[in-house]
């Protein structure tokens, strides 16, 4: 057996790969994160929770450059990307998915997916005018790439419908597909089981099971559905008014005072 | 280097030794920047209340003069001719909801934007078929004399100064029939969100046709004081290209933005026409107004008014 | 009936993923590619310079600008702009460099063009929508403007004209006046064959997903690594790369000599919009078609009431012809928003049932 902590799929838990330093967030009066610090471990399932605007998604929004925070600091592979651009969170390998579904609605299942590629692929402008040789290549192997998630998502007869049309459930897991096809070290999830069913909440959670354990993709996830953070994730942090009010494991957290006081709407006296 | 000169130094230089003339251009730009908010607000207007930018504006421009010269060439005096004016405009609205926005409801703006285009041709094509292609004059009893100001330093047109105060006259009763009257509210209420209007009882057609109503007599006004300016000719259709960069100063959506935008695009172009034109070989007016706005743009992106947008995922 | 695709299995991802999957498809491209080179056999002279000419330098403009506007979602009203600097980049090209490849020279304007459209397709950074639409009305205007005012865009010409040096390829007078109607078709034929392949290429591979990704939600897009200021500006170099192209083109092989009204706004840029909006948006044959079907409707217009007996004045008939043209503006957008390009894939459903529909 090796060493250290597992996750439950047995997936051994590694070294901290981010660094959440007092960050703060304001927009105009309103503060959205106030001095939350956090750290994420290789491939650990992080979960944040807290009510609603408690901060979650910005807090998303902070580690993939979409907002940046006033003050604070995140690094990532020992990098500070507190400041970075969202397309330089993708090239160091962070993907997410959103809470309103962000598809490319006038596309193809199979071409939302392969968009997750786009920074795989490095063939120039005129090889793919001509579509021939090296681009060709490129195009046919990052092909086989997308199918293989497609097949993971078994999602294969959607492939070709333009996911516009396609079903809220469906649409979740092709999000999904998309930030997988570019083989993520972190992978952000922004409720991924929000407006599901039970059995579409079922197969999101064994998608998700599978990532980490399969590729070993270190996952932090934002969700409402306290049965499912307590089962597969490690290790939860609880956001509540921008202010993080508890970091454990799922026991640590459920025994916590503040945190069912928040939850249960106790009075802060 | 020279040429650089005579656009970074020489008229900066010359506006300092001939204040007057600066003065005389910046009054003369005020008053073509009425009208060119006039044009902007139905713009506004529309923009506001069906997500629609219609191009068509500079078209029912030119159809209302055309409507209005050409009654009153039939021997129709100017008020007959003014209400059967008024009266085509309104049911021009009726006609354009009723065969056009009913129908592209829920359509993307691009759509809506190239439907107007449409309109704009079925206006320009319609209006000269009825009245014929030729330069009008339209008379309608403005004094046109010039007379001086401050010591005869300043030369101003007595025409100028009435279409400046018709035009201001009109920007103001439309402002306050917006923040105002139930009317206005229903009208902004639909501006900001179709469904959540139509969900509180604000009948969307009425408003509609109510808009495109008001934008109707907005380009009647702005036909009659260009017309009798200049002549009811096709040309008054162009004022609508005027008019846009108007749009990107102020924000497609403020009517306080139309207004300081149709005056800072007013005055911007005589006083750069006047000062910068010579060296650059002249005609300036047709592009200057729109570099002018594309600059500003750079800095802010939502305009002069606009509110400044944060975007959520 | 005859149009069924059963029985033709993808065995590969490349064939998969071919731009013409169903065999009849492919066979019906083929022919009409060689229809297309064999008109001017058949065409007579008003038909070729006229019509066809025409219809091949508006097309490849069209397929320029869906690529801005249907693929990478970035409104552009200054069509007509970068179609006037090819032409002008060309002929300065070919009256200043004696002994230049033609080709060369179209080429190279397109190059010119793209570099003022990455220039123009700045502002798309920070704005979007109608106000980008109206940024590139600055394009239009300023451009056409300068090519007016400073003559030594048309060689100080007093005519104020540009006109098409005789240029040869292969030993065959393609462009100026005294070139016959058929090599000129042919060469603009020829260009908008290779042009409407690249862009197809263009559009189905990485570049075009993110030109899609950005235009469909933009934020996302950034989101999954995609530059968007890279991905919008590549998107203004091809697209007026193309129209350079066609606008070289015009007055090289259709047009002879012109001056900067070739290239306005309603000319060209408005033309070209309606092409793409009624051919639709996001498809290479949908412009191909949008082009066919602008040209066209003028023509039937002005040849129709002869036809019939009609006797109308000039006058009249021009703003008939405005108001029946933007009667079927509106009445299109109503009831077939998507162009074209969708009314093709309905009728190719209906086509793989007949005769047999259920």
């Amino acid at each position: 057996m090796p060493d250290g902590p597992q996750t439950p799929t047995g997936r051994v838990i590694g070294d901290v790969i981010m660094k959440v330093e007092n960050v703060s967030l304001s927009f105009g009066g309103v503060r959205a994160l106030d001095n939350v610090s956090f750290d994420v471990r290789e491939h650990e399932i992080l979960a944040i929770i807290g009510p609603n605007g408690a901060g979650k998604s910005s807090m998303l929004n902070c580690i993939n450059g979409f907002y940046h925070p006033q003050e604070g600091a995140i690094t990532y592979k020992g990098k500070r990307r507190d400041t970075a651009k969202p397309y330089e969170a993708a090239e160091e390998g962070i993907a997410r998915t959103f809470q309103n579904i962000a598809l490319f609605k006038g596309m193809s299942t199979l071409d939302n997916i392969m968009t997750g590629r786009g920074l795989k692929m490095k063939r120039n402008l005129f090889w793919q005018a001509l579509y021939y040789g090296p681009a060709l290549k490129e195009e046919l192997e990052h092909r086989a790439k997308a199918e293989e998630v497609i097949d993971f998502l078994e999602i294969e007869a959607i492939r070709k419908t333009p996911v516009g049309r396609l079903p809220y459930g469906l649409q979740k897991r092709v999000e999904l597909g998309r930030a997988l096809a570019a083989e993520p070290d972190l992978l952000l999830l922004d409720e991924p089981m929000a407006g599901m069913n039970h059995e579409e909440k079922e197969d999101m959670v064994r998608y998700i099971l599978d990532v980490n354990d399969e590729y070993g993709t270190t996952i932090v996830l934002i969700e409402h559905d306290m049965s499912v953070v307590m089962d597969i994730s490690d290790r939860v942090v609880v956001l509540d008014y921008g202010k993080k009010l508890a970091a454990g494991t799922p026991d640590e957290v459920k025994r916590n005072q503040d945190v069912i006081d928040a939850y249960l709407g106790v009075s802060h006296d | 280097m020279e040429f650089l000169e005579s656009i970074l130094v020489t008229p900066f230089i010359e506006i300092w030794e001939s204040p007057y003339y600066f003065i005389e251009l910046v009054l003369v730009g005020l008053s073509t920047g009425v009208l060119y908010s006039l044009v902007a607000l139905g713009f506004v207007l529309i923009f506001k209340a069906s997500g629609m930018f219609n191009f068509a504006q500079g078209a029912m421009v030119l159809f209302a003069a055309l409507t209005l010269v050409g009654l009153m060439e039939h021997g129709l005096p100017l008020w007959a001719a003014l209400i059967l004016s008024v009266a085509t405009m309104v049911g021009l609205a009726f006609l354009v909801e009723r065969f056009m926005l009913r129908h592209l409801v829920n359509q993307e703006g691009l759509i809506l934007f190239m439907a107007t285009i449409g309109l704009n041709f079925i206006l320009e094509g319609t209006g000269q078929l009825m009245w014929g292609s030729d330069v009008k004059r339209l008379e309608i009893g403005i004094p046109d004399q010039p007379f001086d100001i401050l010591g005869g330093k300043v030369l101003l047109n007595t025409f100028d100064v009435t279409a400046a105060f018709i035009g201001a006259l009109l920007v103001i009763t439309l402002a306050v029939f917006f923040q105002k009257t139930p009317m206005g509210r229903a009208l902004r209420a639909v501006a900001d969100d179709h469904q959540a209007a139509l969900s509180v009882g604000i009948p969307l057609k009425t408003i509609w046709i109510a808009v495109w109503t008001i934008a109707g007599i907005v380009a009647l006004v702005a036909g009659i004081v260009w017309g009798a300016k200049s002549g009811v000719q096709f040309s008054l259709s162009l004022i609508a290209l005027k008019a846009l960069p108007v749009l990107i100063l102020g924000g497609f959506t403020s009517v306080p933005g139309a207004i300081v935008g149709g005056l800072i695009i007013g005055v911007g172009e005589k006083v750069a026409e006047g000062f910068w034109g010579p060296a650059l070989g002249g005609a300036i007016e047709n592009w200057f107004a729109y570099m002018l706005a594309l600059a500003f743009l750079v800095f802010r992106p939502q305009g002069l008014f606009g509110e400044k947008i944060i975007e959520r995922v | 009936m005859f149009y069924r695709e059963a029985g033709q299995f993808k065995t590969t991802y490349q064939d998969d993923q071919a731009v013409f999957p169903v065999l009849q498809d492919k066979a019906a491209v083929f022919l009409l590619i060689l229809v297309a080179y064999a008109v001017p056999f058949v065409a007579d002279e008003y038909w070729l310079q006229a019509i066809f000419i025409q219809f091949l330098v508006f097309a490849l403009m069209a397929i320029g600008l869906n690529i801005l506007m249907g693929y990478a979602g970035q409104v552009s009203l200054g069509t007509g702009a970068f179609a006037a600097v090819g032409a002008y980049a060309c002929y300065k090209l070919t009256t200043n460099i004696e002994g230049m490849n033609i080709i060369v020279a179209i080429l190279l304007s397109g190059g010119c063009a793209a570099a003022v459209g990455v220039v123009f397709g700045l502002p798309s950074l920070r704005i979007k929508g109608f106000y980008l639409a109206v940024a590139t009305l600055a394009a239009q205007f300023f451009i056409l403007w300068l090519f007016n005012k400073v003559g030594w865009f048309y060689n100080n010409n007093p005519s104020g004209t540009i006109t098409a040096p005789p240029r040869e390829l292969f030993g065959v007078l393609i462009t100026g006046p005294s070139a016959s109607p058929e090599a000129r078709y042919i060469v603009c034929l020829t260009f908008l064959i290779v042009f409407a392949w690249f862009a197809k290429n263009l559009v189905r591979g990485r570049i075009g997903r993110n030109w899609m990704a950005i235009r469909d939600m933009d934020i996302a897009a950034e989101i999954i690594g995609i530059r968007p200021l890279q991905t919008k500006l590549l998107a203004f170099a091809i697209s007026s790369f193309y129209c350079g192209v066609a606008g070289a083109l015009m007055i090289f092989c259709w047009l002879g000599s012109a001056e900067t009204e070739a290239f306005d706004l309603v000319n060209v840029s408005f033309r070209v919009l309606f092409m793409i909006i009624i051919g639709g948006l996001g498809s290479i044959g949908g412009s191909i078609m949008g082009a066919a079907f602008i040209i066209l409707v003028p023509i039937f217009l002005t040849n129709f009431p002869p036809m019939v007996g009609l006797d109308i004045s000039t006058a009249l008939q021009k703003h008939l012809e405005e108001i029946i043209f933007g009667v079927m503006i509106v009445f299109f957008l109503i009831v077939e928003p998507e162009g074209f390009a969708r009314l093709w894939q309905i009728l190719r459903e209906k086509l793989r049932k007949w005769p047999f529909p259920y």
